[in-house]
């Protein structure tokens, strides 16, 4: 791959915050794909479509990076040296972990009782709580730089992406 | 846009040039071919004016191939040799057919491993695959456009039912090419819908494409925004359409006359076929009536004569329709959208005709679905748009479809277990790698099964293809990391890559999963279809080779005239001897030897060719105009 979009937030010309415009994010990213799309590269020598492939592979990968906060916040991290899902790093407070232990119980009572209603509750519930953990983020990672305190609320937030993955299957499951 | 007339070598010498490509909808029951014409996307019809091309394909006594209505009126009279609906077999093996005992066709599954995917079917022509009864619906389209359009087509854009997995795609992509196509591109169903409808009435903002055709069903939702076509999720059931309404009716029919007949001899494969018929017409008259007679008189003598009406036919059906609602909230929850973000719903395919899917719409969308394009046309017309854009006879480029991989891709792990590595509804193309490891002490080998679902066990998703990689350096178990990568370019189509990585011994492989045809196989069977002497295809290999060294030797070198200036004079000189060496051997006789100066070329272009891309990336994000561009 050539060097020089390899950086997420540089290829969309945005600057490297967790605070970005998604607005401009969407456009940024339609612009990149319309210039470099293989649609646009049907008859072009094999050189011109290769490099097509991966400009458009890049900018779909970068743009689902980006745009979803948790990994936003996890390539953020990478970009400071810090793996945030690394085995090593398995510190969360103790209220945080009796709170996700009692999420999963309500998950799996609600499976077992088939009861989707109550599982669009909790998916909802959860949802309000990534935004709040956002918002945290925002200064952590903006206007403190505190990228130990960030990794821990990235990583909370990580753990609520994956409850809610988990109960939107079961919900499919039920469905 | 500058940059795509560099890659255009036919521009220069003729730039109002129209090229002739066309949009081809291979539907279930019916197929259809358009094309752009002033501007207007159209149906061609054939010789006494019929649009609609019925995917029924006939090997006769007198050893023709009969296609289309001709063909579908023989259906009942000659049910083996006759076949309808063949699209349902597309990319699938023997097991994967649920209702066999209904179907009158002999199939036949080769027993070799390789080949036991993909099923046969046994006519007095003999063995013929789905690919290609398929290419002889796609070979009289194909014939149907040149006429009308009075040249050789540059090539097609064929449309999939976008919940098609990988083995379907490739199939399809076969039979075009089978029968001669130069396929621009795969395109999903309900995109292409969106397109036609999208662009004939200047929308923005959310919409759903709800397609129920002959044999399959998907559902789409698009984000419009400003000529980009933004598939947000898709989901369907490739194996649920118009079709089973009939069979409904079908067993309905033979039902009531069991109650009447105790003794009711087993019904031949033309009697099946005729009841179907009867069921289909049945089917179509209840959309604008309240009752349907279905008469006819079986083999055995005995008279058909019940009536269905509209309400019986609703409680028969209703679990269908049902049916297709499911996926729909998937789709839904997929996209991340209420009922209310939905500005509009598209109802594409026959069988949207039918009054109670359309209140089954209405009713969960809570809106009146939009019907003012034909359901039977609009795929075919979005297609053709399509294909008028990537043959490149648009000059602007307002319009860029992004579409998603409908179905999760996925690798088996220990214990039969699934690891997804590429998600559905992430958007095309797409690559992910993914690193796995050792399960043993000292193993060598991997066997690598690449699967397609969203399932958690292996046996409930769709097995693509299984390789070996071999040539591992023994290791404690755990040690090796073999990286994974699964590729899925525009066509929505699968490579999958692996390599052992943690000691730098080389040990990779690459695979497209391969479903009957080999490349081999369609090169030959194409050599096979011109009967022409040696001399002629010589001739032709080498005119073929001369006009790909002609193309890139002019998008060559008006790309180092434009942004020459993006490399080195040491990497443009390179480019430029290359150049030479291909002008030299083209002038020669020796057809290898040019594709291999043009691979050459090809390969000497690279990182120039991506310069260019990061290039034009930057101006388009600048939004300064790109003058300085211009050839």
């Amino acid at each position: 791959m050539s060097s020089v979009h390899t950086e997420y937030f540089q290829l969309f010309a945005l600057p490297e915050k967790f605070d970005i415009d998604t607005k401009l994010l969407e456009t940024n990213f339609r612009k990149i794909q319309s210039a470099s799309h293989p649609d646009r590269f049907v008859s072009a020598t094999a050189a011109e479509k290769l490099a097509s492939m991966q400009l458009a592979t890049l900018s779909n990968e970068a743009f689902d990076t980006l745009k979803n906060a948790a990994s936003r916040a996890k390539y953020l991290l990478e970009r400071q040296g810090i793996n945030a899902v690394a085995d090593t790093n398995t510190a969360l407070p103790l209220d945080f972990l009796m709170q996700q232990m009692e999420w999963r119980e309500q998950l799996e009572d609600a499976k077992a009782a088939k009861d989707i209603e109550t599982l669009d509750k909790l998916y909802r519930e959860l949802r309000v709580e990534s935004k709040t953990l956002e918002a945290e983020l925002i200064t952590l990672f903006d206007d403190d730089k505190d990228y130990t305190a960030a990794t821990e609320v990235t990583r909370k937030l990580i753990f609520i992406d994956k409850v809610c993955s988990d109960i939107q299957q079961a919900i499919e499951y039920l469905d | 846009m500058a940059l795509l007339q560099i890659s255009e070598p036919g521009m220069s010498a003729a730039p109002h040039q129209h090229k002739l490509a066309v949009g081809i909808d291979l539907g279930t029951t019916n197929s259809l071919v358009a094309t752009v014409r002033s501007a207007m996307s159209t149906v061609l019809q054939d010789n006494h004016g019929h649009a609609l091309l019925p995917s029924v394909v006939r090997y006769a006594p007198d050893g023709s191939i009969v296609v289309g209505h001709e063909a579908q009126a023989q259906q009942s009279a000659d049910p083996i040799n006759t076949i309808v609906s063949v699209k349902r077999f597309m990319g699938r093996g023997i097991n994967d057919i649920a209702d066999r005992a209904h179907i009158p066709y002999k199939f036949v599954s080769n027993s070799e491993a390789q080949t036991a995917k993909t099923l046969q079917i046994e006519t007095r022509a003999g063995l013929k695959s789905p690919v290609e009864i398929s290419a002889e619906v796609l070979k009289v389209l194909k014939t149907r456009a040149e006429k009308s359009l009075g040249g050789e087509l540059v090539g097609a854009v064929i449309t999939v039912p976008a919940y098609f997995d990988d083995a379907q795609r490739q199939a399809t992509k076969d039979a075009a090419r089978l029968a001669g196509l130069n396929v621009l591109r795969l395109l999903n169903e309900p995109t292409a819908a969106a397109v036609a409808y999208g662009l004939d009435n200047a929308s923005e903002g959310n919409f759903v494409i709800y397609d129920l055709g002959g044999g399959t069903f998907d559902v789409s939702i698009l984000h419009l925004s400003k000529g980009v076509f933004e598939v947000l999720s898709t989901n369907g059931d490739s194996a649920l359409g118009g079709d089973d309404f009939d069979h409904r009716i079908y067993c309905w029919v033979l039902d009531k006359v069991r109650e009447s007949n105790k003794q009711l001899t087993p019904l031949t494969e033309g009697d099946t076929r005729l009841l179907l018929t009867k069921a289909r017409q049945a089917k179509e008259w209840l959309t604008d009536n309240f009752e349907a007679q279905i008469v006819c008189r079986l083999s055995n003598g005995i008279l058909v004569d019940v009536t269905l009406t509209a309400d019986q036919f609703v409680e028969i059906t209703q679990h269908l329709v049902t049916k297709t609602l499911a996926p729909t909230r998937k789709a839904m929850r997929d996209a991340n959208l209420d009922v209310e973000d939905i500005q509009g719903v598209v109802m594409v395919g026959g069988a949207t005709r039918m009054p109670h899917i359309r209140h089954a719409v209405e009713d969960y969308f809570r809106q009146e679905p939009l019907t003012n394009l034909d359901p039977d046309k609009v795929v075919a017309l979005g297609a053709a748009i399509q294909a008028n854009v990537l043959a490149g006879n648009k000059s602007d480029d307002d319009l860029l479809l992004l579409d998603v991989t409908p179905l999760s891709l996925g690798l088996e792990t220990m214990g039969g277990l699934v690891e997804k590595v590429i998600h559905r509804n992430s958007t095309l193309p797409i690559a992910r790698a993914q690193e796995f490891t050792t399960y043993k002490d000292g193993q060598t080998a991997m066997s690598i099964h690449v699967v397609q679902g969203e399932r958690e066990l292996v046996s409930d998703c769709r097995s693509l293809a299984q390789f070996v990689l071999r040539g591992i350096p023994p290791m404690a178990a755990g040690a090796a990391r073999i990286r994974v990568t699964f590729t899925v370019d525009a066509d929505g189509l699968l490579s999958v890559s692996a390599r052992e990585q943690s000691t730098g011994v080389e040990a990779h492989i690459e695979v497209k999963p391969s479903y009957g045809l080999t490349e081999d196989e369609i090169t030959n069977m194409l050599k096979a279809s011109f009967s022409s002497a040696e001399a002629d295809k010589k001739a032709r290999m080498l005119a073929e080779a001369r006009v790909n060294a002609g193309a890139i030797i002019s998008s060559v070198t008006a790309a180092l005239a434009a942004d020459g200036d993006l490399i080195s004079e040491a990497e443009q000189n390179a480019i430029k001897a290359e150049v030479d060496r291909l002008q030299t051997i083209a002038a020669a006789d020796d057809a290898t030897a040019i594709n291999q100066a043009v691979d050459a070329l090809n390969h000497a272009t690279e990182a120039f060719a991506a310069a260019r891309m990061n290039a034009s990336v930057s101006h388009a994000l600048s939004g300064k105009a790109i003058n300085s561009l211009e050839m």
